[in-house]
């Protein structure tokens, strides 16, 4: 494993090790955090073409805890706003001599590009690609998961998970049916047909139009971002409907089986997919959510960066 | 391939060595025994066990995975982490007594001050192995010595534990050619 | 200057042997004797097929406007190169050649250069826009007599502009043809919709987003009796709506590109932006489909849609990336792999396809005869067994955004004769 673009690039194995290597990273911290030298002298690059403050500060709390130095290159001000090519900014960084180059960006496939483009030798780490993949966040989700729901096991298998909202444009949802399926998982998805992908009935999930059927049988619910421009682009009629139909209010969230979860990738619209007191529940793990994702970044970068990737991967 | 030690003398090796860490340390009271995985865990299992048959109590016993300390992670291939448990009193004011099974370069020791440094500070931290082999790349030496065995650079010596391999024997193999 | 020549041990396309002189640009005898006469330069097509020389009806030459690009001289070189004896200019230059001094200027570099006819096709809308019509009369009336008109790259979507222009070339035969595509459906469209598009997250370009203008504008060419031309049919369902139209006796013809009879929309889960092309690559059942159709006679030529775009247009992310492959290098061994070698067609309906039926939906009259005394000398030769390997550092046009980068195709051209004179010759 030299970079980490897809979760479809992942094995079964490549995916348990990351989250038992971050089990084991997570335990670690219960205890006071202190930094690990392990990636000392090593430089990490952030390149940030879309915002997004939340997983910017996760990769980069979690490569600060293993010592690497850590250089944070955003959109605003940016060479990539002012029209400079992805291939200039890699061979820029490659002079740089950047290790590794975590990327962000609104178009799906970039962090292919500038694995596929041989423009820097560096491991390429996807950090959300357009409407594409984002597979740490689907790591985390699946380690958050097994935590609360697995009652031990390793992987997932015989849990149902729904994943609500705008599937259409949502990278968490692609990687995320991708990662849960492969740990065993069953995945429903429930969204308006008007967000649902054409194709999708080909994907290793179950289809629900009607979150109150799906609710009560769940073990987690992941609820997505629904974006505000949908509204204006018809693919839904309005905010107050979405919220009516798909929202998890108080009555859902009464419904939902006694060890369930809660989960959301943020940044919430509470009142509309989610409602403050289902956010704030003692179901909800949208906080640890956060606290995971720095220990599954942690495992990322470890597994990536610390050992040889040119011998044989002996987990 | 011959067995350099056999069931038996490891048996007697660690009772030895039980016996050694509470003259040293006055008793078991103060000391921590935190085994390096994998086969260091065990080694240290085996010790606390040991101890409490002679103290009659119980002894503080964990892991300590060296793993992210390590001077070597870029020269291998990705290696998976190993748990580390400090038991409840922590390592403080404790003899914090390290247990591996090999001793040789002594960089996996470097590794384990560091990480132990991570954690806390000791009273003192003390080195418990079964086999030490020789050849020290760095100034550390074993407090407790299960059997000193001179080898050459190129032998590779294999410690196989119950727990894991079904048999306990050290075995020391020559390389071929 | 024109040259005496002699093509010696040639294949005729309905399979017999021959022996061709040409002189002054017009083929003046035919036998089987290998008689050389004095002065003519011997060409040995031993092993060859002897096609009427290839016509594209859909060609972006970039001139003016995108000479990074492409010029009328460097993509009719790689035209030669394919086989072509004539090219379809399409009308989205900079400017746009909605009117007579732009079709008539890039007429003339045609001329100039030499090695082809480049035939103007002429903008159906002012500036491609939509919305007025172009110079339509103007530019049929002009030195370059355009014949065919295309907003191609745009699709004309409004129903009404689209009645109006086919009403209006009715006065002189002209045609017009229609990239079909449903502006609405295809906002930000990147790639054919369905199973691939949804995995990578790319926004879909919908099957129906082609066929609902294929269907509108057949409709309104049967209400008008008016000659109809759809560019590039992608879809199986656009195939069947133009099965329908045909059998109903509506004066529609239709074309396919070499790359939409090879490729699928399964490429471009690499990412690699040289996939990217409007309209989009879709399912192996589309290209069965139009495999089929092609054989049929219901999609009537093949078209390159050769589009250069200069390596940065490329080597980018996808969505950023320019639409467009080139092709006319290519298009004779793609459809000899895909076609004939297939058993779906032989060399006559190649003939057909790729010579005469464009031609006589262009109205070109010098093009697209059958090899007989007194027909020009335009003649394209290809040893179809012989095998070679695509690289896109050799080509002859000025982009390197070929599809088909480091493929093996079976056909090498080994020469093209234009009016009577030896355009291309692939050295030994």
């Amino acid at each position: 494993m030299r970079h980490l673009l897809s979760i479809a690039d992942l094995t079964k194995s490549d995916a348990l090790s990351i989250l038992n290597t971050a089990e084991t990273l997570s335990r670690a911290s219960d205890g006071p955090m202190k930094k690990l030298p392990t990636l000392r002298g090593r430089t990490i690059v952030n390149l940030f073409a879309e915002d997004s403050t939340r997983t910017r500060i996760s990769f980069e709390a979690a490569a600060k805890r293993l010592s690497a130095d850590v250089i944070n290159f955003s959109a605003k001000g940016s060479s990539l706003s002012k029209g400079e090519s992805l291939k200039d900014t890699a061979q820029t960084l490659q002079a740089m001599g950047a290790d590794a180059v975590i990327i962000r960006h609104s178009a799906s496939g970039a962090a292919h590009t500038l694995a596929q483009g041989q423009w820097m030798s560096g491991s390429v780490i996807n950090a959300g690609d357009g409407t594409h993949e984002h597979p740490s966040q689907a790591l985390l989700d699946a380690f958050t998961i097994r935590k609360h729901c697995a009652h031990g096991n390793d992987d997932l298998t015989g849990l149902r998970i729904a994943i609500v909202g705008d599937i259409l444009h949502s990278r968490v949802a692609r990687s995320n049916v991708l990662l849960l399926s492969m740990l065993g998982a069953h995945v429903v998805l429930v969204a308006p047909p008007t967000l649902l992908p054409i194709g999708v009935e080909s994907w290793p999930v179950t289809i629900s139009y009607d979150l109150d059927s799906v609710i009560e049988s769940v073990d987690a619910v992941i609820m997505l971002r629904i974006q505000i421009e949908r509204m204006t682009e018809m693919y839904l009629p309005s905010a107050g409907e979405y919220a009516r139909f798909y929202g998890l209010n108080l009555d859902r969230l009464a419904r939902m089986k006694t060890q369930s979860i809660v989960m959301h990738p943020g940044p919430m619209n509470r009142g509309l997919e989610i409602s403050s007191e289902s956010a704030d529940s003692a179901r909800s793990v949208i906080v640890e959510q956060v606290k995971n994702g720095v220990s599954v970044r942690m495992a990322i970068l470890y597994l990536l960066l610390a050992g040889n990737q040119d011998l044989e991967v002996s987990l | 391939m011959s067995i350099a030690l056999p069931a038996p003398d490891i048996s007697r090796a660690i009772t030895r060595i039980a016996h050694e860490i509470c003259e040293r340390n006055s008793g078991s009271q103060l000391v921590t025994l935190l085994g390096i995985p994998t086969r260091g865990a065990h080694l240290a299992q085996r010790l606390a066990a040991e101890i409490e048959s002679i103290t009659g109590n119980s002894v503080e016993c964990g892991t300590l995975d060296i793993t992210m300390h390590r001077d070597d992670l870029r020269l291998r291939a990705p290696r998976a982490l190993a748990p580390t448990s400090i038991p409840p009193l922590g390592v403080e004011d404790r003899h914090v007594v390290l247990v591996d099974d090999v001793l040789f370069s002594g960089r996996t020791i470097r590794a384990a001050l560091d990480a132990l440094g991570e954690v806390g500070r000791p009273k003192t931290v003390q080195l418990a192995v079964l086999v030490d082999r020789g050849h020290r790349q760095l100034p550390i030496k074993a407090d407790y010595v299960g059997k000193n065995l001179p080898t050459s650079p190129q032998q590779i010596i294999k410690v196989h534990l119950s727990e894991l391999d079904g048999v306990d024997e050290v075995l020391l193999e020559e390389v071929a050619g | 200057m024109s040259e005496k020549l002699f093509i010696k041990n040639g294949t005729l396309v309905d399979g017999s042997k021959a022996n061709i002189h040409i002189s002054d640009g017009v083929i003046t005898a035919m036998d089987t004797a290998d008689g050389v006469l004095n002065d003519e330069r011997v060409i040995d097509a031993k092993d060859c097929i002897l096609l009427p020389g290839l016509v594209d009806l859909h060609t972006h030459l970039r001139e003016p406007g995108k000479e990074s690009a492409e010029t009328v001289l460097s993509g009719s070189q790689a035209a030669a190169k394919g086989g072509y004896v004539a090219v379809s200019a399409m009308a989205n230059t900079t400017p746009v050649a909605d009117n007579a001094s732009v079709v008539e200027h890039v007429f003339r570099l045609g001329q100039k250069a030499g090695l082809v006819d480049v035939f103007p096709i002429g903008a159906v809308t002012q500036g491609l826009g939509g919305v007025n019509l172009a110079d339509i009369g103007a530019m049929a009336n002009s030195e370059a007599q355009v014949r065919v008109f295309s907003d191609d790259g745009h699709c004309v979507s409004d129903a009404l502009v689209m009645r109006h222009a086919l009403e209006y070339v009715k006065g002189f035969n002209g045609v017009i043809a229609q990239h079909a595509q449903e502006p609405a459906l295809t906002k930000g469209s990147q790639m054919n919709e369905g199973i691939v598009s949804s995995q990578l997250g790319l926004k879909g370009w919908p099957a129906i987003a082609e066929e609902a203008i294929i269907a509108r504008d057949i409709l309104l060419a049967d209400f008008l009796q008016a000659r109809l031309h759809i560019c590039h049919v992608t879809t199986a369902g656009g195939v069947e709506i133009i099965r329908w139209a045909k059998a109903r006796g509506i004066q529609v013809t239709a074309e396919v590109t070499p790359h939409h009879l090879l490729l699928t929309d399964e490429l471009a889960r690499s990412y690699d932006a040289v996939y990217k092309v409007n309209p989009p690559l879709r399912t192996e059942r589309d290209v069965m489909a139009l495999r089929e159709a092609l054989a049929e006679g219901v999609i009537d030529i093949v078209a390159t849609d050769h589009a250069p775009h200069g390596t940065e247009s490329k080597e980018c992310e996808w969505q950023e990336a320019a639409f467009g492959m080139i092709g006319l290098e290519t298009a004779l061994p793609i459809v000899n792999q895909t076609m004939v070698q297939t058993g779906l067609m032989n060399w006559e309906q190649v003939a057909m396809r790729m010579s005469k039926a464009p031609a006589r939906i262009g109205q070109y009259y010098q093009h697209g005869r059958d090899l007989e005394v007194g027909s020009p000398a335009h003649i394209t030769v290809m040893n179809p067994t012989a095998t070679y390997r695509v690289d896109r550092d050799l080509v002859a046009s000025r982009s390197r955004n070929t599809p088909f980068h480091g493929r093996e195709l079976p056909g090498i051209i080994t020469t093209t004769i234009f009016d009577g004179r030896v355009t291309f010759e692939r050295s030994k």
